[in-house]
């Protein structure tokens, strides 16, 4: 018997358990694909928003300027790359800078520091590469940049170094409520929990409707983006955002917390959760790129992918009690900017939620440090050489566009939580998402899982369930 | 830091030719630096036959072609370390790599010989549109896996790009029991030599699709299908041609990249239209007493080309270490009308002997001029029946031409 | 009397070469550069072969590259893979060594493996 089960590794599932297991809780999290970070929190555009966008008094405002002013902290105990670059909404009209305005004016109100209007050759001086035809820029020096999967990961290691437990490939299909709920997988498996959490994102309306609370409705929206080299990771220093329009807010050009430069996204609604990229999503958001920047070096881009996202119909997150389920936590329509509130949402759900349900009590030998994941590249001559002395692997480059070792892709595949395939261990180790993509690593990566598992490389997968690598051996 | 005469990064054919060519020159003290477990670089996954017709004037597969360098390399006892990358260089040539004995450690070079090779351009530099399961590959990853670990990485198979590596494998998957229902290329004429259209499809009756490209790939875990469309002269897909071909794998075929990472680093300039370094006749780049040789200078189409290039460099870098051999008066060498490239960039027209002059055309020409001129002053005037981009072009400037030279040279292809 | 239209692929020239036949007899042979394009064409119109490149098992944890000494019947290929399926080369085994022989041609190593 848990005393509290988290539906859904995502960012705010994550930050969640980890919160969770820094008390004397039995607590686990369940996952329905073969690895956590699978949905939004896959493919977002990492941006720790400032929070101006948010209408005030919202809980998207509350936890979006609580969330910023926490990320830093969390993401050095994570061991997670962030940097904050600031922001800049770029208006290219007089009627947008009345936009700016009213924006910097909200931020203020939300509680955000730092909102500066920028004009002209001041625009130009922090930003030499935005199109000329720009007239003016909303500031957030507050602004920053995360890998959202990074985080995610790292939160459930560290929550799972810190006792708690992972379910994946366990995907709820139904939940008995009795003295406690009982929650059942599509491969039969159960577990019992007194406190059930559900932050299972794009499928949390679903969830919801297994203990019969019916009070939202999820919204998917999908999001194209287009990944460019290293090389032009510097061509921005600042996300750049088009001033939000009544058709939205367009699409942003940023720089990512790994050096990358960051393209997109599109909003398309969308009926089901499928991460299909589209050939008019990804020429939209070409065109949109060349709008803020003329010169975005698109000759650059090395992958395109999608994230789908998932939004309420009460258009502001929804963080509270099921009404007609106690102990039963709805945590959904954790849109933009979900990931910036995630580290407070958590604080939220535990210290204003779980405590009103359960005891709580401070764990003593709580760690709240990980290593991080994505180190060794990064350590002087000497420090790497310590590592190699102790265990050789480190001196072994598997991946030679990142520059990652096989020390590392090992460690990605034997520490929390656990990497069981060629894209966790991508997502972890940044191993085949360089410039390449995979293309000389490939045949070695799938070899050390192979190796580290101890099965074949028949059975190696990109993603789990039917995803493998190869069909069979040519002779 | 210890010191050497001579570091060569990669130990392929660019580097174990250039290795030989400067001992045989008089500089023995040289170091090979090989990221694999063994030498010969890519050669080793290309079992195919076809390399040294040119220089040994028999069909040689890539392993048997590696292995004369590499016995030359170790009847030479020139030093080499497998299982070493470099992870930087710098402008003062000095060489930053890693393996599991050594750990990290630096070497400071005389000279430095890039010959780190090329690597295939990706799926993700397409921006195709469509889900991201398993089963897509680039040609030389499947070739890979198919040649050098024994494994098939699909049954069915669709091939976007027909260059050599696209189109071998074609043949290669299909000997292993694989079905290989299309070949696209998106451009109206194969980029892969003829003898390979003929051997590698025709022979197994393998479709080829000109004008044509993958616009969607579909499948959630592993590709169970894609869509293929027509495209119109701007290489633009058009409405209406699409065509679902089911598979379970698409092999992309789409272009080599010169591997300029650590070239870039060091500040060596880079071409834009090799995507090399800029260098001198004697390969020679930027930077003084670092020379480029083989696919990270220029993607070549024949490894024969790759050798005798590589000896150039070798020599050249043995020349600058022993008899301190400098740049002396540098002219410019550009392509023109109908020029994709040409290299050298630069010649020195100080120095001594003939320079060949590599260069690709932009489309397919037939009954055309290949035109090299000394500003207005024609040099040379070459009939050619037919030019293709698939197919390196060469042209021979004589030394007196080149003692001679007083403004730029310039390569053009004129059609009557 | 017929006419032929090959591509000669003995090198990277691809030369277009027209053969003019009668009755399974080759009558002239045109289009060619070098003399190795003449006898591709005379063989390519009555029986086309091929080296065969592939892999063969080895007793440790590596694939052998192999060819064949001399081309082999063009329709014979997919029947000389299938038959180096069940071959396990010893190791050591050096360039050149025969692995096997098909159809009387040798199937020979292309790489040392120790």
């Amino acid at each position: 018997m848990f005393d509290v089960a988290v539906i859904g590794g995502g960012v705010v599932g994550g930050l969640l358990l980890r919160k969770l297991s820094s008390y004397n809780l039995k607590v686990c999290l369940l996952e329905k694909e073969n690895d956590v970070a699978m949905g939004q929190s896959k493919a977002n555009s990492g941006i720790v928003h400032a929070g101006f966008d948010a209408k005030p008094n919202s809980l998207k405002a509350k936890f979006n300027v609580l969330g910023n002013k926490m990320m830093k902290g969390v993401a050095e105990e994570l061991g997670v790359k962030y940097s904050n670059n600031g922001s800049l909404v770029v208006a290219f009209s007089e009627e947008e800078i009345e936009t700016l305005k009213d924006l910097k004016q909200r931020g203020e109100q939300n509680g955000v520091d730092g909102l500066e209007i920028v004009y002209g050759d001041d625009l130009f001086a922090l930003e030499p590469n935005l199109s000329k035809t720009a007239v003016a820029g909303l500031l957030a020096r507050t602004g920053g940049i995360i890998c959202p999967y990074e985080l995610t990961i790292s939160a459930i290691g560290n929550a799972m170094d810190n006792g708690a437990e992972l379910f994946t490939n366990f995907e709820v299909v139904k939940i008995e409520k009795g003295d406690c709920y009982t929650l059942y997988s599509s491969n039969g498996e159960q577990i019992s929990a007194k406190v059930v959490v559900n932050c299972a994102g794009a499928g949390s309306q679903k969830i919801a409707n297994l203990v019969g609370d019916y009070s939202f409705e999820i919204g998917l929206r999908r999001g194209e983006y287009i990944l460019l080299d290293k090389e032009s990771g510097n061509f921005v220093s600042r996300t750049l955002f088009f001033t939000p329009t009544k058709k939205g807010k367009g699409i942003l050009v940023s720089p990512t917390a790994d050096g990358n430069l960051l393209l997109g996204p599109t909003a398309d609604e969308v009926l089901e959760n499928v991460t299909d990229t589209t050939k008019d999503g990804l020429e939209s958001v070409m065109v949109k790129a060349k709008q803020m920047c003329d010169k975005v070096p698109l000759y650059n881009a090395i992958t395109s992918f999608s994230g789908v996202r998932a939004y309420s119909d009460k258009h502001d997150f929804i963080i509270e009690e099921s009404k007609q389920n106690k102990g039963f936590i709805l945590v959904a329509g954790i849109e933009s900017p979900g990931l910036t509130s995630a580290p407070a949402i958590a604080e939220y759900v535990v210290d204003e939620l779980i405590s009103k349900l359960l005891r709580l009590n401070k764990k003593e030998d709580f760690n709240p440090i990980r290593k991080p994941d994505y180190f060794f590249s990064r350590l002087s001559i000497e420090e790497k050489n310590e590592i190699i002395k102790a265990n050789p692997s480190y001196g072994r480059i598997i991946c030679r566009c990142e520059q990652i070792t096989e020390g590392e892709i090992i460690r990605a595949l034997t520490e929390n939580p656990k990497a069981s395939d060629l894209d966790g261990v991508k997502r972890r180790t940044r191993a085949g998402m360089g410039r390449c993509q995979g293309g000389f690593c490939q045949p070695y990566v799938a070899e050390i899982i192979a190796k580290v598992k101890g099965v074949s490389l028949g059975e190696i997968t990109k993603k789990g369930k039917n995803s493998t690598l190869l069909v069979g051996k040519t002779k | 830091m210890r010191n050497c005469d001579i570091v060569i990064i990669g130990g392929g054919p660019a580097g174990l030719a250039a290795a030989v060519s400067a001992y045989d020159n008089g500089c023995k003290d040289i170091l090979i630096l090989e990221r694999d477990d063994i030498l010969g670089g890519i050669l080793n996954q290309c079992i195919h036959n076809g390399f040294g017709l040119t220089r040994f004037k028999e069909s040689m597969t890539g392993p048997e072609y590696a292995q004369r360098f590499i016995t030359e390399v170790k009847n030479r006892n020139i030093p080499v370390k497998l299982n070493t990358t470099v992870l930087s260089l710098t402008n003062d040539k000095i060489v930053t790599a890693i393996n599991d004995v050594d750990g990290v450690f630096q070497v400071k070079a005389k000279a430095v010989i890039l010959a780190m090779g090329c690597r295939e351009r990706s799926k993700g530099a397409l921006n195709i549109a469509g889900a991201r399961p398993a089963g897509i590959y680039s040609a030389g990853t499947a070739q890979k896996f198919v040649n050098c670990k024994g494994w098939l990485p699909g049954k069915n198979v669709v091939i976007l790009g027909s260059g050599d590596i696209g189109l071998i494998m074609a043949r290669r998957m299909t000997l292993e029991g694989a079905k290989v229902h299309a070949v696209c290329e998106i451009m109206p004429h194969s980029s892969g030599l003829k003898r390979n259209i003929v051997q590698c499809l025709n022979d197994f009756d393998i479709p080829l699709y000109l004008s044509h490209t993958i616009t969607r790939i579909d499948g959630k875990d592993r590709v169970i299908g894609v869509e293929i469309s027509q495209v119109d002269q701007n290489r633009r897909a058009i409405k209406g041609t699409e065509k679902y071909i089911k598979c379970d794998t698409v092999l992309f075929s789409v272009g080599l990249i010169p591997e300029n990472e650590l070239s870039k680093g060091a500040g060596v300039e880079l071409s834009l239209g090799t995507k090399g370094a800029v260098v001198y006749q004697n390969r020679e780049t930027s930077l003084s007493g670092v020379f480029a040789c083989g696919n990270v200078l220029q993607v070549h189409d024949l490894v024969d080309f790759v050798s005798e290039e590589s000896e150039l460099a070798g020599k050249s870098a043995s020349d600058y270490v022993l008899n301190g051999e400098k740049i002396k008066n540098s002219i410019d060498c550009q392509a023109k009308d109908g020029v994709s490239y040409v290299l050298p960039q630069k010649i020195d027209t100080l120095k001594s002997g003939d320079v060949t002059l590599y260069f690709r055309v932009k489309g397919v020409y037939k009954n055309c001029k290949v035109v090299v001129k000394d500003g207005e002053n024609t040099l040379l005037s070459i009939k050619k029946r037919i030019v293709a981009p698939g197919e390196m072009e060469r042209v021979i400037l004589k030394e007196d031409k080149i003692k001679s030279l007083s403004s730029s040279v310039q390569v053009s292809v004129e059609v009557d | 009397m017929e006419k032929v239209n090959l591509t000669c692929i003995e090198c990277p020239l691809g030369c277009d070469i027209i053969v003019e036949t009668d009755g399974g007899k080759v009558l002239s042979v045109l289009g060619n550069t070098c003399p190795r394009g003449d006898k591709y064409a005379r063989e390519e119109v009555v029986c086309p072969k091929r080296v065969l490149t592939t892999t063969v098992k080895t007793d440790v944890d590596k694939m052998l590259p192999v060819k064949s000494k001399e081309p082999i019947e063009k329709g014979r290929l997919f029947d000389a893979v299938k038959t180096l399926s069940g071959i396990t080369a010893k190791t050591p085994v050096k360039i050149g060594e025969k692995v096997a022989v098909f159809d009387g041609v040798e199937i020979i190593a292309c790489m040392d493996v120790e």
